[in-house]
């Protein structure tokens, strides 16, 4: 039983299901993170949660009980959202104050409090300044300040940091970090960009249609995606058709090892999903058994690694992404032709 | 046609420089400006002037009297007192009407938008004679629930001013992020009165600022409704003033003018104080 549980919760807008029967469960602490594309539902059960939204059907429950029909000022939740949300008539430190003033919290207290969160995120110098005097990095602080001043029971985080520049995301993604993990608070953050639920979440829950398709540590998800769906969308891949052969896979009568091929039955027509890193090239020399033969196309720099693109001369004329260290570009010229091999020690297997 | 040489553009961009060509004469618009200015202004002005000097005039020089006596008249002095009360009335019946259902129009019901719009702008369109004659009978009701105190015109008048109040608030709604904040609100623990009263109205008090200074200007300039409901504000009592002393009618007159004229002025300056805010994205 976990501190924050879903049922069965069904909601739909004018006949469009944005829910369908979400069960979730987070434990007394955890951060989890929903992630998937637009109008998959996610900020929908974050809303839900928030008590903004009235779920058709199913249950909330939060340390036992149940709050599904609680009106949204009285469950106690603390709120990040997506767009700038200060008040604008107040300072950064009567944000902040302004769940305390409205709990009758005494002035000292409250006082001491807000100094606290503004310590916290690192805002004391700003206190006095209001929200148009403030960046975007530094008001999303402020509102994660203002959540947490209530010591709310979660903390809800709606893409906050979707408005922000990569430089600035990135630093807030370490601080709500590290301050969930000081606070010990249970945290359901909502976004659409991989990196940043992989980087940030003890577990992420990767949402289709309404429905968790898998929740799982970041490695899990990433490695050993549960549907195909989870396959595709986290991490980029690559599917190449193949038929089932025991615990190996023959793509275009090349038999390549996939122990996940040994759940399905001999000729069965699967998918297997390769990752960039997972494959590796060779100068196609014909003498690399179980190695598909292709031809560079394009390289891409990505600091670290460089992304080519390269053309099977089976499979269709398929297009395969690769992934090789940037001091080894120069061996692999556009035009130049290479052996795939994958270096993947279990590649994923998933129904065509 | 060809392109000019790059020493010709270098030389055009340099005004002062000897021997360059001359830059393209821009029109001065300033003489046909202060002609039409100078129009306008003697169009508006005149008339002003003109009741400044009849509510001035006296054999032999200028008096004030007809200016004095607008403290002195009892009955007008009861008239300016009922018209500044039926202002402020109309004012805040109009904020406790307005606000709360825009707001709710604006986070809950925005396919009703443009109905409620509708509806607010129909005392625009309706002649104030077809709303005396519908609104008499339910005036009979008030009088007679209320009293005949003209104070009542203040329901009729709410009404009055709904079509420039309405659109005021509806703007000022619009320019900020209503829903996020009242969800910001709602998240912290407020109750929707607080809401309304802690994060709504501090944030669009431009607007309600504009909307009330308009609804007094258009109470006290009132004269049709009140005339037809046998009331006497402000307007009425002029209008009987002018029977008999014409002198202090146009004084009185000018002064209610002037003090609508100061009260667009404030309203102007509001909105350019609401306008020259800005949110800087800087990162």
């Amino acid at each position: 039983m976990g501190y924050l549980e879903l049922r069965e919760i069904k909601k739909s807008f004018g006949g469009v299901l944005a829910l369908d029967g979400l069960n979730l469960d987070l434990a007394a602490g955890e951060l989890v993170s929903l992630l998937g594309p637009s109008g998959c539902g996610k900020t929908t059960a974050l809303r839900i949660v928030a008590g903004f939204e009235a779920a058709d059907q199913g249950r909330v429950v939060v340390d036992g009980k149940d709050i599904t029909g609680v009106p949204a000022n009285r469950r106690d939740m603390g709120m990040v959202f997506q767009a700038y949300s200060l008040f604008p008539n107040m300072t950064a430190l009567g944000n902040i104050q302004f769940g305390l003033r409205l709990r009758d919290v005494p002035t000292s207290s409250r006082k001491q409090r807000a100094a606290e969160l503004l310590e916290l995120v690192g805002l004391v110098a700003h206190s006095a300044k209001y929200p148009h005097q403030l960046s975007g990095g530094q008001q999303q602080r402020v509102a994660l300040a203002r959540a947490l001043a209530i010591q709310p029971k979660i903390l809800l985080l709606d893409e906050p940091l979707s408005a922000l520049d990569a430089k600035v995301r990135v630093t807030l993604r370490d601080e709500i970090r590290r301050i969930q993990s000081e606070l010990g608070i249970t945290t359901l953050f909502v976004t659409h960009d991989q990196e940043e639920a992989l980087a940030l979440s003890d577990r992420v829950g990767v949402m289709s249609e309404g429905r968790v398709e898998q929740l799982d540590t970041p490695a899990r998800v990433y490695r050993e995606p549960a549907t195909p769906f989870v396959a595709q969308f986290v991490g980029v891949t690559n599917a190449l058709a193949g038929v089932a052969d025991g615990d190996a896979v023959l793509v275009d009568g090349h038999r390549l090892p996939a122990s996940g091929a040994a759940g399905h039955p001999r000729g069965a027509a699967i998918r297997l999903i390769v990752r960039p890193e997972e494959i590796r090239l060779r100068p196609d020399d014909g003498s690399i058994p179980g190695a598909l033969p292709g031809m560079i196309l394009t390289q891409s720099f990505l600091g670290p690694v460089m992304r080519l693109t390269l053309r099977l001369e089976s499979q269709d004329g398929q297009l395969l992404r690769v992934d090789v260290p940037s001091r080894e570009a120069e061996q692999h010229a556009p035009g130049s032709r290479v052996a795939v091999e994958l270096a993947a020690r279990s590649p994923i297997v998933v129904p065509a | 046609m060809t392109a000019p040489a790059p020493d010709t553009l270098a030389s055009t961009a340099a005004p002062g420089r000897r021997g360059a060509p001359a830059a393209p004469r821009r029109r001065r618009p300033g003489a046909a400006r202060w002609l039409v200015l100078l129009a306008f202004g003697v169009f508006f002005l005149l008339p002003l002037f003109a009741m400044l000097e009849f509510s001035t005039r006296q054999a032999g020089g200028r008096s004030f009297a007809a200016w004095r006596a607008i403290v002195q008249d009892p009955d007008l002095v009861s008239a300016i007192t009922i018209s500044l009360e039926l202002a402020a009335l109309t004012v805040v019946g109009m904020l406790l009407l307005v606000v709360p259902v825009a707001t709710w129009v604006h986070l809950r019901l925005p396919h009703l938008r443009r109905p409620i719009e509708f509806i607010c702008l129909l005392p625009l369109t309706i002649p104030a004679i077809v709303l005396v004659v519908g609104i008499a009978p339910i005036y009979a009701w008030v009088t007679y629930l209320l009293g005949d105190s003209p104070l009542t015109l203040a329901f009729v008048y709410v009404i009055l001013v709904l079509p420039y109040a309405y659109r005021a608030i509806d703007n000022g709604l619009g320019a900020i992020d209503l829903r996020t904040l009242a969800e910001a609100a709602r998240s912290l623990g407020a109750a929707w009165p607080t809401v309304l009263a802690r994060v709504v109205v501090p944030n669009i008090r431009g607007a309600l600022v504009s909307a009330s200074f308009l609804s007094v200007a258009l109470v006290l300039g009132e004269f049709t409704l009140a005339s037809l409901l046998n009331f006497n504000n402000l307007q009425v009592t002029i209008n009987l003033l002018g029977k008999r002393d014409a002198p202090v009618s146009v004084a009185v007159s000018l002064a209610a003018l002037l003090l609508a004229f100061v009260l667009l002025l404030m309203l102007s300056y509001v909105g350019r104080r609401r306008g020259s805010s800005g949110v800087t994205e800087e990162g």
